[in-house]
C-alpha cells in the first residue's frame, strides 16, 4: 500500500471547534418560528385500569393549543413488537406510560396544563419481577399476549451438549445477575415536529437512525390518515446516544400528533427526570451457565439459560439475545453451545439496545465462568484463556466466519503491561482479573440491509462536499468519512466538508448502531471516493494528453507520474468540466452493503464480514475492612483492524472502558416496584473524573481485509469485557466472586464475612 | 418581578430585563440567545451549565438570575478571539480529542479555565477536583484531562 498521509493519523474531530465554541446546536438549542412546546402526563401507577381521564380543565387554560388522550388519536402501536400505543387507553403498564399530550405556547403552560387534567385509576396487581411474571397465574401485563413471555424463542444449539458434558473432566455451573443501566446521554432526547401547508412533515430529531425514523414516521402518518407524505429527518449535534435514540419514542409521535392538530411546530425536549425514566435503558438479566473443558483444559462446551426483563413494552431490548448469541457461540473455542433465552414482559420500563446490545450481560457470565471453570482445571486463567483463544481462519459453531482476530495478541499485551506473570494470588488484597471479548465489526446485518450510501461532489475550487448516510453521535463518523475520502483524492482534510443530517441529502442508512459505521460507512465512502477519482483522473488525462493510468492525485494538484511537467490544479480541471460546452458535473455516489447473513431459523449465519476482538485486564486492591475496590491499573486492548484516527479510537476504547467500569462497580438504575428511585445525576453513579484509575489503551492492528483501509469496528467493544475482567481480579485478590453487578463495597463485605462464617 | 440589571457579559457591560425567578442560565440561554451554555439536568449536578462568575465556575442553572447583577460572567462564547481564533484551552480540547457528542464540553471548557484563570500549574489532582462536577458520558475523561494539562504546559 502507498504510503498514507490522512488515514492512521491522529486528526482532531472535525466538528470539535463548533463545540468548544459553544456554537454546535443540540435539540435543546432549537427553536422555530411560531413553535409550540409539547408535555406529557405520564401515569401514576404501575398497573392500573384508567377509570376516568378528564382534561376539560387543561383544555381551557389560557395558552394552551392542544389537549391530546388515547381516545382522541387514532389507534396506532409502534414498536418492534408493535405493542406500544403512544397513548394510552383502558389501562397503563408501566408508570412511564403516556397518558396525556398538551401543546401550550410555553413549557411552564405546558406543565400546569399536565396538572389540571383529572385521572382516576383503579389499581391491579402489578408484577415487577420476570421470574414472578412467568408463573401460572401471575397478571397478564398485556392479556390479548396471553402470556408474559414474548413470542420470540431464542435458542441456539450447536453440537452434542449431552455427550460434552459426559466427556468433561471439568465443569461448572453459576447464576449471574446483572442490573437495569441507562445510557444518561448528556444531552437528553427531544424533537421538534413541524408540517408544511402540503402535511409534509420536518423532524428535528437526535435519532441516531434517520432512515428507519423516516420510515417509522411515515407509517404512522398513513394511520393518521396521511398517506404518502414526505418525511425530512434533520439531525440536530446529538448529545450522545449509545443505543438510546436507535428506536422511536411516543414522544415524537406525540410530538407530531400535537403539530398536526395546532398546525404549529411543536417541540418536546425532555427533562433530565424524563430521559431516566422515560427513555429505554439496558435490561437486567439473569443467566444461568454451565461450561465444562477437558483435564487438559480444551474447553468443551457451554450451555446458558437467560431471562431478560422485557418491561411493559418492546423495543429493541427484546432482540438483544441475538447478539447475546456472538460471544455466546464464538467467544473462544467452544464446539458444543446452548443458549435459550426468554424475554418477559413486566409492569417496569421498557428495555432498549445500549452500548454492546446485551454482549456486555452475556460476556459477564461467560468470563466469570470461564475463571472458574480454568481454577477448577488448575490452570492460570491467562493459560487457559491462551489455550482456547480464537483464531483467524476460524469458522465458529454459529458459523461466523473469522477473518482477521488478534485476540491472542491482545490479551498478550495486557498481560505484559499489568505484569500478571507470577503475581497472582500472592499479594495479600491484590488480584489481576481479565475477560475476552468478541464483537461485530463488520457491520452486522440484522435487518434486511445492511447498507449505506455516499454521495460526493466537488465543487469549482477543489472543495469537496460528501454527503453520508452515517449518523454523528459524538463517536468521530464526520471524521473517519472525511479522512478516507481525503487520502483517496488527495486532499487536505480540511477540503472534505461532511453532510450528514438530512434525510432530503443525505443517502439511506441502517443507522448508527452495531459499531458499523466506520466499516459500512468507511467502505461506502471508499467506494464513492474512489468512482470521483477515477472520473477526475479521466477529465484531466485528455486534458494532459496523458493515459489515466499514468495520473496520480495529491495535495489538490493532478500530475503525471511519468511527467512532472504535466500537471493541473483539481480545481481547473473542474471549471473547466463546467465551462466547456457539452460540459460536465462531477459528482459520484456509491452504496456499500457488506457481504454478511442474515441469521438462518436456526439462527446461524456470517453476521458480520469481520469481528471485533479485545481483551481486558485489571489488578485492583481490596480493602478487607470496607469492601471497597480500588482500581491500580486497568489495560485495554482492542483489535481494530486499522485504526483510521489512532487518537478518536482512543476516546472510543477509554470512554467505552470507563462506561463500563460504572456498569461493573457504581452504576444501577434503582427500581422499587416500578418506580425508578434515583432518576438523576446525585443518585445514580456516574463515574466523575475523580475516580477514574489509570486506563492503558492498547491498539491492535491485524488489517482485516475487507475494511476500509484495513479498519474493523470500535464503538461497542470498549465496555463489552469490563465488568467481567473485575469481578475477576476482585476474586483473586480476595477470594469472593461476586456475581451481580454493580460490585459495590457492601456486597463485597458481605461475601467477605459469608466467607468467614464458612 | 420584572426588573432591570446590569452586569458584565463577556466583557460587555449589558443591561437586561429580568424576572427574578429566572436563573442565569434562563436568561443566557432563552433571552440572551448564548446557548453554548448548555443545559445537562437543571439541578447542578452535570456542570453542562458551567459558566465563570467573577473568577469561579459557577452551576448557572442554581444561579438566581439577580446574584449576577454587577458582576461579570464569561461563557463559551467569551472565550475565542473576535477573529475566531480559539481560546488555548479550546484549541487543546480540539487537538487532543476531548471532544466527542460535545455536550459536556462548554461547562468543562469554563470549569478548566476557572482553575487555570486561579493556578498556572495545576497538578493532576487538581485538574481532575476542578472538573469532578462536569460529567462526561462519551470520553471517560482521559483526553479531557490531558488536555487541560497541554493548556496548562502551554501557557
Amino acid at each position: 500500500m502507498a504510503q498514507l498521509t490522512v488515514v492512521g493519523k491522529p486528526i482532531p474531530k472535525k466538528d470539535a471547534p463548533e463545540k468548544v465554541a459553544g456554537e454546535a446546536n443540540y435539540i435543546q438549542d432549537l427553536k422555530v418560528p411560531g413553535m409550540l412546546y409539547g408535555r406529557i402526563l405520564y401515569s401514576a401507577y404501575p398497573h392500573a385500569k384508567i377509570k376516568r381521564l378528564d382534561t376539560a380543565k387543561a383544555e381551557k387554560l389560557s395558552g394552551v393549543k392542544a389537549v391530546l388522550t388515547g381516545s382522541t388519536i387514532p389507534a396506532f402501536k409502534f414498536g418492534v413488537y408493535k405493542d406500544n400505543p403512544p397513548l394510552k387507553t383502558g389501562k397503563v403498564c408501566s408508570l412511564r406510560d403516556e397518558i396525556a399530550a398538551v401543546a401550550a405556547v410555553s413549557p411552564e403552560v405546558a406543565q400546569e396544563a399536565l396538572d389540571l387534567i383529572e385521572v382516576e385509576y383503579e389499581e391491579l396487581p402489578a408484577i415487577f419481577d420476570p421470574v414472578d411474571a412467568m408463573k401460572e397465574g401471575a397478571p397478564l401485563i398485556h392479556e390479548e399476549h396471553k402470556t408474559n413471555v414474548l413470542k420470540m424463542p431464542w435458542k441456539l444449539i450447536v453440537g452434542d451438549l449431552d455427550a460434552a458434558k459426559k466427556e468433561a473432566a471439568h465443569v461448572v455451573e453459576d447464576t449471574f445477575r446483572t442490573q437495569w443501566v441507562t445510557a444518561c446521554c448528556l444531552g437528553a432526547s427531544g424533537c421538534i415536529a413541524s408540517f408544511d401547508i402540503n402535511s409534509n412533515l420536518t423532524m428535528y430529531s437526535n435519532t441516531q437512525i434517520p432512515s428507519l425514523a423516516q420510515k417509522d414516521f411515515m407509517e404512522a402518518l398513513g394511520t393518521f390518515g396521511f398517506k404518502n407524505k414526505k418525511v425530512r429527518i434533520i439531525q440536530s449535534v446529538i448529545g450522545g446516544a449509545f443505543g438510546s435514540k436507535l428506536d422511536t419514542y411516543a414522544y415524537e409521535y406525540l410530538a407530531i400528533l400535537l403539530a398536526l392538530k395546532t398546525r404549529k411546530p411543536v417541540k418536546i425536549a425532555f427533562s433530565r427526570e424524563e430521559e431516566f425514566f422515560a427513555t429505554s435503558p439496558r435490561q437486567c438479566t439473569i443467566t444461568k451457565i454451565s461450561q465444562g473443558c477437558t483435564k487438559e483444559g480444551k474447553l468443551l462446551f457451554r450451555d446458558m439459560e437467560m431471562i431478560l426483563d422485557n418491561g411493559a413494552y418492546t423495543s429493541w431490548g427484546a432482540t438483544t439475545p441475538s447478539v447475546m448469541m456472538l460471544p455466546i457461540s464464538s467467544l473462544y473455542k467452544v464446539p458444543n453451545v446452548k443458549y435459550v433465552a426468554k424475554c418477559v414482559y413486566t409492569n417496569n420500563t421498557y428495555s432498549q439496545a445500549m452500548r454492546g446490545y446485551g454482549n456486555p450481560q452475556a460476556t459477564f457470565a461467560i468470563e466469570c465462568s470461564l475463571d472458574q471453570l480454568a481454577e477448577a482445571a488448575g490452570i492460570d486463567p491467562y493459560d487457559f484463556r491462551l489455550m482456547n483463544a480464537n483464531e483467524p481462519g476460524e469458522i465458529t459453531p454459529q458459523n461466523f466466519k473469522i477473518t482477521s482476530c488478534g485476540v491472542k495478541e491482545c490479551m498478550e499485551a495486557v498481560k505484559t503491561r499489568l505484569g500478571w506473570t507470577g503475581k497472582r494470588m500472592q499479594k495479600e488484597g491484590r488480584g489481576f482479573g481479565m475477560a475476552a471479548l468478541v464483537h461485530v465489526g463488520g457491520g452486522a446485518r440484522v435487518y434486511k440491509s445492511d447498507g449505506c450510501g455516499t454521495i460526493i461532489k466537488i465543487d469549482d475550487y477543489g472543495k469537496v462536499d460528501v454527503f453520508t448516510g452515517s449518523s454523528e453521535i459524538g463517536q468521530g463518523s464526520e471524521t473517519i468519512v472525511a479522512q478516507i475520502v481525503a487520502e483517496v483524492l488527495g486532499v487536505p482534510v480540511e477540503d472534505i466538508n461532511v453532510i450528514n443530517n438530512d434525510t432530503d441529502v443525505c443517502p439511506w442508512d441502517v443507522g448508527a448502531h452495531a459499531s458499523r459505521t466506520t466499516f459500512v460507512a468507511g467502505n461506502s465512502a471508499l467506494g464513492a471516493a474512489q468512482r470521483i477519482r477515477a472520473r477526475i483522473l479521466d477529465l484531466a488525462a485528455a486534458t494532459l494528453n496523458e493515459d489515466p493510468s499514468a495520473l496520480d492525485l495529491k495535495g489538490g494538484v493532478i500530475f503525471s507520474k511519468n511527467d512532472k511537467e504535466k500537471s493541473i490544479a483539481l480545481g481547473k480541471i473542474l471549471r473547466s468540466a463546467h465551462y466547456t460546452p457539452g460540459g460536465k458535473m462531477l459528482v459520484a455516489d456509491y452504496f456499500y452493503d457488506p457481504p454478511n447473513e442474515n441469521f438462518n431459523k436456526e439462527f446461524k449465519g456470517n453476521l458480520s464480514v469481520a469481528y471485533a476482538y479485545g481483551a481486558h485486564g485489571v489488578e485492583v486492591e481490596v480493602d478487607k475492612e470496607t469492601g471497597q475496590v480500588k482500581i491500580i491499573k486497568y489495560v485495554a486492548a482492542h483489535d481494530v483492524g486499522k485504526a483510521i484516527n489512532p487518537m478518536l479510537l482512543e476516546g472510543q476504547i477509554y470512554g467505552g472502558g470507563v462506561m463500563g467500569l460504572g456498569y461493573a462497580l457504581s452504576e444501577k438504575m434503582v427500581y422499587q416496584n416500578g418506580k425508578i428511585m434515583n432518576p438523576n445525576f446525585l443518585d445514580y453513579k456516574l463515574l466523575t473524573a475523580k475516580d477514574i484509575p489509570p486506563i492503558e489503551a492498547v491498539i491492535i492492528e491485524t488489517d482485516e481485509k475487507n475494511g476500509p483501509f484495513g479498519a474493523k469496528g470500535i464503538g461497542e467493544p470498549g465496555l463489552v469485557p469490563t465488568a467481567p475482567a473485575i469481578a475477576n481480579a476482585i476474586y483473586d485478590a480476595v477470594g469472593v466472586r461476586i456475581k451481580d453487578l454493580p460490585i459495590t463495597p457492601e456486597k463485597v463485605l458481605r461475601a467477605l464475612k459469608e466467607r468467614e462464617k464458612g | 418581578m420584572r426588573r432591570e440589571m446590569e452586569f458584565t457579559l463577556n466583557g460587555e457591560k449589558v443591561k437586561v430585563e429580568v424576572e427574578s425567578t429566572w436563573t442565569l442560565l434562563y436568561l443566557l440561554r432563552e433571552k440572551l440567545e448564548l446557548t453554548g451554555t448548555k443545559l445537562g439536568c437543571g439541578y447542578g449536578e452535570c456542570g453542562a451549565c458551567t459558566v465563570i462568575m467573577d473568577g469561579q465556575a459557577v452551576n448557572a442553572c442554581l444561579v438566581p438570575v439577580l446574584e449576577a447583577e454587577g458582576m461579570s460572567v464569561t461563557t463559551i462564547e467569551g472565550l475565542a478571539q473576535s477573529d475566531g481564533q480559539l481560546h488555548p484551552l479550546q484549541k487543546a480540547f480540539v487537538d487532543h480529542g476531548a471532544v466527542q457528542c460535545g455536550f459536556c464540553t462548554p461547562g468543562m471548557i469554563m470549569s478548566a479555565k476557572a482553575l487555570l484563570d486561579e493556578k498556572k500549574s495545576p497538578t493532576d489532582e487538581e485538574i481532575k477536583e476542578s472538573i469532578a462536577g462536569n460529567l462526561c458520558r462519551c470520553t471517560g475523561y482521559v483526553k479531557i484531562i490531558e488536555a487541560i494539562k497541554v493548556a496548562a504546559g502551554g501557557r
